[in-house]
């Protein structure tokens, strides 16, 4: 590209120009910013996402427009595929060109070069020299071979030319940064899912879309064994064996069978002392079935610490819950006395439960057995481990479902213990607490108990009844009624307040107060409420055996505080039941990622290549010096001219100084150009 | 402090390296091999394979770094002795750094960022004043005091590498592993080519531009520090365990400060090239250099970053196949790499073989800087991927 051609012109053929277009510096710079502009697409726009975000993201119109340009995997598109292929031809057609004529230059003492030329260089000196012509060609050779320069003599009868060269290597910086580009993008494509492409335009291939286990999917979702390269993954619960691996290809997937087993013996995280993640490790054994004296292969690998196996890597990519077993204390939540279920299930189950609600689903997620949140403000650690949870949807028959987080332990804030529930109706929602008061005991029991209270009329109304005799006394009442009518406001407002909250209340107050008024009557709604819940919290307490002569301790008034707090938004909580986790057998999985590079060690090869070239063409300049000597009426005739490929500025000193120890050597000053 | 044929002549000793090393090279390479041999003959015992390579590689590169460029002898020597320092005023306890005076205020590794900074600022200050008065004295003090901002820095790291192992043996490591960190060594850096700059081309005119860039950079780290308390030690995560990262990181930076100092040199062509076009043909007495001088070290710094970045980007997917299962993987950090890559493959194409010089390669340069600034923050900032420790 760079040097301008010596050959003859010549008429252009057909061929010629296209390889002239194919070499030329234009196209090539057109490519790599095509290549550069494509990239900022795929990085702009997420790439591989479930079709179903990208609908959702920019509608069905764009959503197929830019389906059809392939912007979803933009890398493995067509039109990104064509570019780099015109790239990879546009350099090795530069490479064709530029090569020969590359090599002969750094064989090439250019031993005929004219004094013409020599006098239109930038730098040059000469001298007229009372020295004989032999001696002053000796003193030049060995002055140039002493700077490190290779040197060349030639007679050409009339004149002698002396030329010498340097950092020649200069050229094969090009050479190899050149080839490095074609090695590493045909190992890239050794690699690339290029031929899977093929094979599902040509139909031999189909994409798997649905969520059903790997025996079923059918044969023509499954890729030969033989498959060179590959990159899939798989998730092992500890104690069980796979020997697939799934690729995942955009919005589905491709089974890839392997040659061997792999079983998952334990999966392990270990932590820094602030909670944080320190390592993930998988204890595998590896086993070829088909082998019959082959051993096990028992070997622990971790992030960054892969397994090589016969052409296979194994990586250590994440890890998830493999069936953790729980034992679950399903509490109803609306019912008028406290009902326990005992569960036994697994993450991954689906049972089916009868509510007042309906039959539902219960579907266990997850489970986390370290919940690493930041500390909060004033606290002397950055973190907190919030101890095991469990993630599960309720799902009604209608499909609708809702996402639940549970934590098992109480967790404290303030001094106060909490169990905490999260909840979601949206996944792209934040989870939403409820913060249930655990009792002194560390248990559900006392808010269970008057969250059930609540809910049992017949004895709300008696203690409604109670509570307002003993507030009028003795006070005579005009109204032999009032009494009755107060306990039934009591009564209701309660009943209000257990399926609506403080909202309810409020919006019946709206919807029955003209406006002038409203402010007082909630008000005294809120007093009458109040009050009965104060009752009733005191009737929990005395079910417990809690002594109230002398008044309600200071904690026990805190947790009346919180379980009010918590019964006001239980209504929205959504769920008939609360699941309690009571025990746990802890099952883990680890996420291995399996490939199969060959075009690997290609790709390393060019980048040998690219590393060398890349220095080699900065940091080795390619000098050459010329002297031309002639026997002269004044003596011998000495012209001094050099060149170098790069870095002019740098030359003409280096020139500038050579020049200058010439003049040194030889005794007389030269006369600079 | 225009350049004088004396003095770029003076550069060009073409004597054998052999022939120009005097006693002090000398005493420097034996210096540099002691602690090598003293090293080793302590700590081989705790060192893996890799670590060895790295010191004995090592070794080699300070003695020829000291022999190439002067300057870096009193740099490592300051740097080991405040460094040492620290160590050994520091014992066992983190505690120390509250009531030892000189760790206070002076060298834990949080005060001497603190200095760093400080420095790093006043230094511009004093670059532009010298240019504006002339002033070559003050050009002077700019650059003792931006060499002194380096040594705070390099100290400010190296003590930050033994503080990590003081929080707790499994938590210490390289200070290369979060933005925090390595917007120290980007300054560090980016100081230390241009200092080499100035040096070799005997000009103080450029320092102010090129200072700019490290005080803004200086100023996020504040900001970051401050507000984020991002100077904390955090322990590694599993993915960034590994040695790659221990030279992934640096070869980066050099990149990054080599295209920063670039782009940075573009502006003062572009200021130098609007002073010429004014005055229209006639000599200009302009306080910056000449535009040849200015072309060429934008093109120096340029490949230099390239080589070191071509370096960075390969040693990145030889990590990338070992820690996410495949040398490329099309993550929005590769991706925006290669796009920083072709950016300055087809700057040095233009220039190389099409013989592009003047203002639109200094434009390219500056903008090339904001195509770096996007892969090296914008990429953490808006895109996400596989690549995301230097989260904001």
């Amino acid at each position: 590209m760079s040097t301008v051609s010596h050959t003859q012109p010549r008429l252009p053929t057909r061929s010629s120009v296209l390889l002239e277009f194919l070499g030329s510096m234009n196209l090539a710079i057109t490519l790599l910013v095509a290549v550069a502009v494509a990239s900022i697409v795929g990085t702009v726009l997420k790439q591989n996402e479930a079709y179903q975000n990208y609908i959702v993201k920019f509608g069905p119109f764009w959503f197929e427009a830019f389906k059809s340009l392939g912007l979803y995997d933009v890398y493995s598109a067509g039109w990104f595929l064509l570019i780099l292929t015109f790239l990879v031809i546009s350099t090795s057609v530069c490479i064709y060109r530029n090569v020969p004529h590359m090599l002969r230059d750094m064989r090439s003492f250019r031993l005929n070069v004219q004094e013409s030329s020599l006098r239109a260089f930038h730098v040059r000196r000469e001298w007229t020299l009372a020295l004989p012509l032999a001696e002053v060609e000796q003193q030049v050779s060995a002055f140039a071979r002493a700077k490190g320069y290779r040197v060349r003599c030639k007679d050409h009868g009339d004149h002698r030319v002396v030329a010498a060269m340097s950092g020649a290597a200069n050229r094969l910086g090009y050479l190899f940064t050149h080839a490095a580009i074609v090695v590493i993008c045909v190992g890239g494509l050794l690699d690339g899912n290029l031929p899977l492409k093929l094979k599902e335009m040509g139909g031999q291939i189909k994409i798997e879309t649905r969520d059903i286990p790997a025996a079923e999917v059918p044969r023509e979702s499954w890729l030969s064994v033989k498959n060179p390269s590959f990159r899939g993954s798989i998730t092992i619960p500890e104690g069980s064996a796979a020997n697939i691996a799934f690729l995942q290809l955009r919005d589905g997937y491709l089974v890839q069978p392997l040659p061997f087993k792999i079983e998952l013996k334990d999966f392990r995280i270990e932590h820094y002392e602030t909670g944080q993640p320190k390592s993930f490790e998988s204890d595998l054994v590896i086993t070829e079935p088909g082998d019959p004296n082959g051993k096990p292969l028992a070997t622990t690998i971790a992030v960054n610490h892969p397994l090589l196996y016969k052409g296979y890597a194994i990586y250590q990519s994440s890890f998830n819950d493999g069936g953790t077993r729980m034992q679950l204390k399903a509490w109803s939540l609306g019912r008028d006395k406290i009902e326990t279920q005992a569960v036994k299930s697994a993450v991954f189950e689906r049972l089916k439960v009868d509510t007042p609600q309906g039959p539902m689903t219960l579907e266990l997620d997850d489970f986390r057995l370290f919940n690493i949140n930041p500390a909060e403000e004033g606290s002397k650690k950055r973190f907190r481990n919030y101890g095991p949870n469990f993630t599960f949807k309720v799902r009604n028959a209608e499909g609708e479902a809702r996402e639940y987080e549970n934590y098992m332990t109480p967790i404290e804030f303030e001094g106060r213990s909490f169990f905490l529930s999260g909840m979601r109706s949206q996944v792209s929602d934040p989870f939403f607490y409820l913060h249930l008061p655990a009792d002194a005991q560390g248990t559900l029991e006392r808010f269970m108990r008057f969250n059930a209270l609540l809910r049992n009329a017949p004895r709300v109304a008696e203690l409604a009844l109670e509570t307002t005799r003993r507030t009028f006394g003795d006070v005579k009442l005009d109204n032999p009624n009032l009494i009755q009518e107060v306990a039934t406001t009591m009564q209701r407002l309660v009943d209000l307040f257990a399926r609506g909250g403080f909202e309810a209340i409020d919006a019946q107050v709206k919807q029955s107060v003209p406006e002038a008024q409203r402010a007082q009557v909630l008000d005294a709604y809120l007093k009458v409420l109040r009050n009965i819940l104060n009752t009733l919290y005191l009737d929990v307490l005395k079910a417990e055996g809690v002594d109230t002569a002398a008044g309600v301790s200071a904690r026990d008034g805190q947790f009346y505080d919180d379980a009010i707090n918590a019964l006001a938004v239980l209504p929205q909580y959504g769920s008939p039941f609360f699941l309690e986790l009571n025990s746990f057998e802890h099952v883990q999985a680890s996420g291995l990622q399996i490939a199969r590079a060959p075009g690997k060690n290609v790709v390393y090869l060019g980048f040998a290549l690219l590393t060398a070239g890349v220095f080699v063409m900065f940091y080795i300049n390619h000098r050459r010096l010329w002297f031309w000597l002639r026997e002269g009426a004044a003596g011998t005739e000495l012209l001094f001219a050099g060149s170098g490929n790069r870095d002019q500025r740098d030359f003409r000193v280096e020139f500038e100084r050579l020049a200058q120890a010439l003049d040194g050597q030889l005794g007389s000053t030269g006369r600079s150009g | 402090m225009s350049v004088t044929q004396h003095n770029m002549l003076e550069q060009f000793d073409d004597r054998a390296l052999w022939q120009r090393l005097n006693m002090f090279d000398w005493l420097w390479a034996l210096l540099a091999l002691a602690g090598a041999v003293y090293t080793y003959a302590h700590y081989a015992d705790l060192m893996d394979s890799f670590e060895v390579a790295i010191l004995a590689g090592t070794t080699p590169a300070l003695i020829g770094l000291g022999w190439a460029w002067k300057p870096m002898r009193p740099l490592t020597l300051a740097v080991a002795g405040l460094s040492l320092a620290a160590i050994g005023l520091y014992g066992s306890s983190l505690g120390a750094a509250e009531s030892n005076f000189f760790l206070k205020y002076l060298i834990a590794s949080q005060s001497a960022v603190m200095w760093m900074s400080a420095l790093y600022v006043l230094a511009t200050a004093a670059y532009f004043f010298a240019l504006a008065t002339r002033s070559e004295f003050t050009g002077k003090v700019a650059s003792a005091i931006t060499w002194s901002a380096t040594t705070m820095g390099l100290v400010g790291l190296m003590v930050r590498w033994r503080e990590s192992y003081l929080i707790s043996p499994d938590v210490g490591h390289i200070p290369v592993s979060n933005l925090y960190e390595v917007f120290i060594l980007f300054s560090i850096i980016t100081a230390l080519l241009y200092l080499f700059y100035e040096g070799r081309y005997r000009t103080r005119a450029l320092g102010g531009f090129v200072l700019l860039v490290i005080s803004a950079a200086v100023g996020f780290l504040l900001w970051y520090t401050f507000d984020r308390g991002a100077s904390e030690i955090q322990p590694l995560v599993p993915a960034l365990k590994s040695y790659w990262m221990k030279i992934h990181v640096p070869a980066n930076f050099i990149g990054y400060g080599a295209f920063a100092l670039a782009a940075m040199v573009g502006i003062a062509y572009l200021l130098r090239y609007r002073q010429d076009r004014r005055a229209g043909g006639a000599v200009v007495d302009s306080r910056l250099p000449a535009l040849e001088v200015l072309d060429d070290v934008m093109y120096k710094a340029i490949a230099l970053g390239f080589a070191f970045f071509t370096v960075a980007t390969i040693l990145g997917a030889l990590w990338a196949a070992e820690a996410w299962g495949g040398y490329w993987s099309w993550d929005p950090k590769e991706t925006w790499a290669l796009i920083v890559w072709l950016n300055y493959a087809a700057w040095l194409h233009m220039r190389m073989t099409k013989g592009w010089r003047g203002t639109p390669m200094a434009w390219w340069a500056v903008i090339g800087l904001f195509v770096t600034l996007f892969a090296f923050l914008g990429v953490n900032m808006f895109l996400s991927g596989l690549h995301s420790y230097g989260e904001l």
